[in-house]
């Protein structure tokens, strides 16, 4: 079973780029568990066809200890399993401690077990690894693998270098890798080359050139993942490429954090087409 | 300091090795640390007090004395008081393990009288309070507290967690105000164990609680109008605040409120009716003497009723303060009375106790203040140091202007007080405190721990375990004072320990009484020879040494 764990700036697109690559993984027979890590609980809405999930910690508060793991997991998009840890409302209690309480319960339900016959598990975190809580995926025994998702734009390169560090940490006492960046494209000037570029110098690959389409934004209305709305779009295909890129992936490594000047030489030097 | 005829005969060489002493515990630690140390470890000079470094941040490791902020807040400051539910906003463990610990009694004043501190109220916060926060866990606790007790005040008192995921206790408060309604007055500290670097930074955050939240809400005067004061940083350990009530009834002086010892809500509220402020403990309570005084101008002085001269003392003080025949007259009645008594028991003791050796390492005050009890006792006190003074506490008040404010001072809030424009009263004229201070009376005024030390005698501020154990194997005090964490380790090293936090079982310690039982208990302590056995027999037997032969 391999273990993903998928971070990048609030707002690039992970939970929309996790769902579509899961939607091409099971496609190719793959059985893969999707754990949803933001409070807003909207990881697994293409895949489910709605919000229709009760979340981990949710069901944790109503039920009290006796939970099972029918409880908090629902099958999607051709019986992917699917779960969303959940947290408190914005601006109240630790939402960090929740997501390390939702996964050691998943743990102790037998979510990972042999039984289950997972080829992959995904974990779809929020925005940057701001404190021990949002590091939980990336500790030890849980993601081996990490895929950033990020754009050639300025902040969502920087956070993908704070997300390296994090990784880089982890990785010299832990068996947590980079996989690679994925880029979600913001149609930016030279944004392939770019951050091919920046992949080079952190160590790693991009795996993946996502261009922009509005079918995306078509799936998502209608509550479906590309695949799943319209399988024949060429977008569909960019997603099916991506899977397979990530089936096939052999290159795993510790990441190497750009300084800040590093990374502002870099978009000088690809950023402006001149 | 001690009369020289009591002095251990060979106390100028003892004294005059503690040069070399703190030299050698200095070099046995890492070089940094080494160096920080050093800068804690002074010998004192009361003519010409040297600078100290204190309340700084513990070296990690070092074993500190110290306590937490959220210890200083709710065991210290507003623990004693009894008609207050104290809830404790936290996991099970802080609210818990600060259940009756220090020994402060009350006595409620009749039946109808509520007497909380017997109870330990908590939020217990599991997990799930800390995922998604505890505010509705408080109010629900809240709720119940009132319905089931239905006291006239609450208070709320933060555990670290609740700093961390941003619970607003503040604002749970006033919610909980309004919704109850019935007068009652509920209000929060935001006093997270981590906020200072010790108890301390809790003193401080209370102080300002009180202020806003307690002091002047009723105007009424209640009782006599003559002689009324307020005595600060009085905790009522062991009783010492019920001996002290008793000496000031019988001079007729009218205490109004004791901050906090065997303490109401009413008499905070009332506190601001006196006309003197006396400060006991003036690490913990300083602040509510200060803003009282710029508030409604009432003025304060430091006293020192722990010691029977020390309490006579302050009754004169008090008779001078206010300037009264009959009241002197009082005063010296009740101190002559008073004193023989403590003379007849003092007469018998002190030839058993006199030349022997204290080392006090406690509190924020309390190294200081029982060091006169020691001098009635004839025994010499040859290092000392709190767990949680300022460098005021240790070098005098004039040394305030000169203290630098680091980062984690500047954490705990400072409130800015005022003249109360309709309540602020100078109890004395300028001339009349011009003329008072001309007879020698100090207000505003504490000159530390090292006025009263013997020159080149150690002043050690956080004491580590390391020294404290140095300190023992080399100098074999007869009895060493401070806390419950210390005690164990200082018995089985064969020297008895004397808790000045909680007095064990003992006390009260405060007044003329409390000055007896404190005679007794320390010469039963210094005189008794089991400290001489406390060696298991075989641990003095030669060892036997032998060999296999094969």
């Amino acid at each position: 079973m391999r273990k993903i764990a998928i971070y990048g700036k609030g707002g690039i697109g992970k939970s929309t780029t996790t769902q579509n690559t899961v939607a091409g993984l099971v496609e190719m027979g793959r059985k893969v568990m999707v754990v949803g890590c933001d409070p807003k609980a909207d990881s697994t809405r293409l895949l489910l066809h709605g919000l229709a999930q009760k979340t981990v910690l949710d069901t944790l508060r109503d039920e009290g200890e006796d939970v099972e793991l029918e409880d908090v997991m629902k099958a999607g998009f051709k019986n992917t399993s699917c779960v969303e840890s959940g947290g408190p409302e914005p601006g109240v209690g630790c939402a960090g401690r929740g997501i390390i309480t939702s996964i050691n319960l998943l743990e102790q339900l037998g979510a990972y077990d042999a039984d289950k016959e997972l080829d992959y598990v995904f974990y779809d975190v929020l925005g940057d690894v701001v404190c021990g809580g949002f590091a939980m995926p990336i500790r030890d025994g849980k993601a081996q693998e990490v895929y950033i998702v990020c754009s050639g734009e300025m902040m969502a390169m920087y956070a993908a270098n704070n997300i390296c560090k994090s990784i880089s940490k982890f990785g010299k006492v832990g068996d947590v890798r980079l996989g690679g960046l994925i880029c979600n494209s913001r149609k930016v000037d030279n944004e392939a080359n770019m951050i091919e570029e920046f992949a080079k110098k952190l160590g790693t690959q991009m795996i993946h050139f996502v261009p922009r389409d509005n079918m995306v934004q078509h799936a998502e209305i209608n509550r479906k993942t590309v695949i799943d709305h319209a399988p024949e779009h060429p977008q569909a295909n960019e997603y099916r490429t991506l899977a397979k890129k990530i089936d096939e992936n052999k290159m795993h490594v510790i990441p190497t954090p750009l300084q800040m000047q590093e990374l502002e030489d870099l978009l000088v030097g690809f950023g402006i087409l001149n | 300091m001690v009369n020289e005829t009591d002095k251990p005969k060979d106390a100028e060489a003892l004294i005059a090795g503690l040069q070399e002493f703190r030299d050698e515990v200095i070099t046995k630690y890492p070089k940094k640390i080494g160096k920080k140390r050093a800068k804690s470890i002074i010998l004192s000079d009361a003519e010409n007090p040297p600078q100290i470094q204190a309340n700084v941040r513990t070296v990690p490791g070092i074993i500190t004395q110290r306590g937490c902020t959220y210890a200083g807040c709710k065991g210290v400051v507003l623990g004693p008081t009894r008609d207050i539910v104290n809830i404790t906003h936290g996991p099970i463990g802080c609210g818990f393990y600060s259940w009756l610990t220090r020994r402060n009694q009350t006595k409620p004043v009749d039946e109808n009288d509520s007497n909380f501190i017997p109870y330990c109220f908590s939020t217990d916060m599991q997990d799930s309070n800390i995922v998604f926060g505890g505010e509705e866990k408080l109010k629900q606790a809240i709720r119940e507290a009132y319905e089931l007790f239905h006291p006239k005040a609450i208070a709320i008192f933060s555990t670290c967690p609740v700093g961390l995921i941003g619970d607003d206790v503040h604002r749970v408060a006033r919610h909980m105000t309004e919704e109850i309604g019935n007068g009652i007055n509920i209000f929060g500290f935001s006093c997270e164990g981590y906020r200072g670097v010790s108890q301390s930074a809790g003193h401080h955050i209370a102080n300002n609680g009180l202020f806003k939240n307690l002091i002047g809400r009723d105007d009424e005067v209640r009782g006599s109008l003559k002689y009324r004061v307020n005595l600060l940083g009085e905790y009522n350990i062991g009783g010492d605040a019920f001996e002290l009530d008793r000496v000031m009834e019988k001079c007729g002086i009218n205490l109004v409120a004791t901050f906090s010892g065997n303490s109401s809500i009413q008499k905070f509220e009332n506190a601001h009716t006196a006309d003197l402020n006396m400060v006991m403990c003036h690490r913990s309570i300083n602040y509510v003497a200060e803003m009282m005084e710029t508030a409604f101008g009432i003025p304060w002085i430091k006293v020192q009723p722990i010691g029977a001269h020390s309490t006579a003392k302050m009754l004169r003080k008090i008779a001078q303060y206010f300037g009264d025949k009959e009241l002197s007259v009082r005063v010296e009645e009740v101190i002559e009375e008073e004193m023989k008594a403590v003379e007849a028991v003092r007469a018998k003791i002190h030839p058993r106790t006199k030349g022997k050796l204290a080392m006090l390492f406690v509190g924020g005050s309390r190294a200081h203040h029982y060091q006169d009890l020691f001098e009635e006792l004839g025994m010499t006190t040859i290092a000392a140091g709190y767990e949680f003074g300022h460098r005021d506490d240790y070098e005098g008040r004039r040394v305030i202007p000169t203290i630098q404010i680091d980062a984690d001072s500047r954490n705990i809030e400072e409130i800015t007080v005022s003249k109360d424009e309709t309540r602020y009263n100078p109890r004395k004229t300028e001339e009349e405190m011009k003329a008072l201070e001309a007879e020698g009376m100090e207000f505003n005024e504490y000159h530390g721990l090292m006025a009263q030390m013997e020159k080149g005698t150690l002043v050690i501020d956080d004491l580590s375990h390391y020294e404290m154990d140095m300190l023992i194997e080399k100098y074999h005090p007869d009895v060493f004072c401070a806390g419950i964490k210390e005690k164990f380790c200082v018995q089985k090293m064969g020297i008895p320990l004397k808790q000045l936090h909680n007095y064990d079982v003992g006390g009260p310690y405060a007044g003329f009484k409390g000055a007896i039982n404190f005679y007794k208990d320390i010469e039963q302590m210094v005189c008794a020879s089991i400290w001489k056995e406390i060696k298991a027999p075989w641990e003095n037997e030669d060892y036997v040494e032998a060999q296999f032969v094969f």
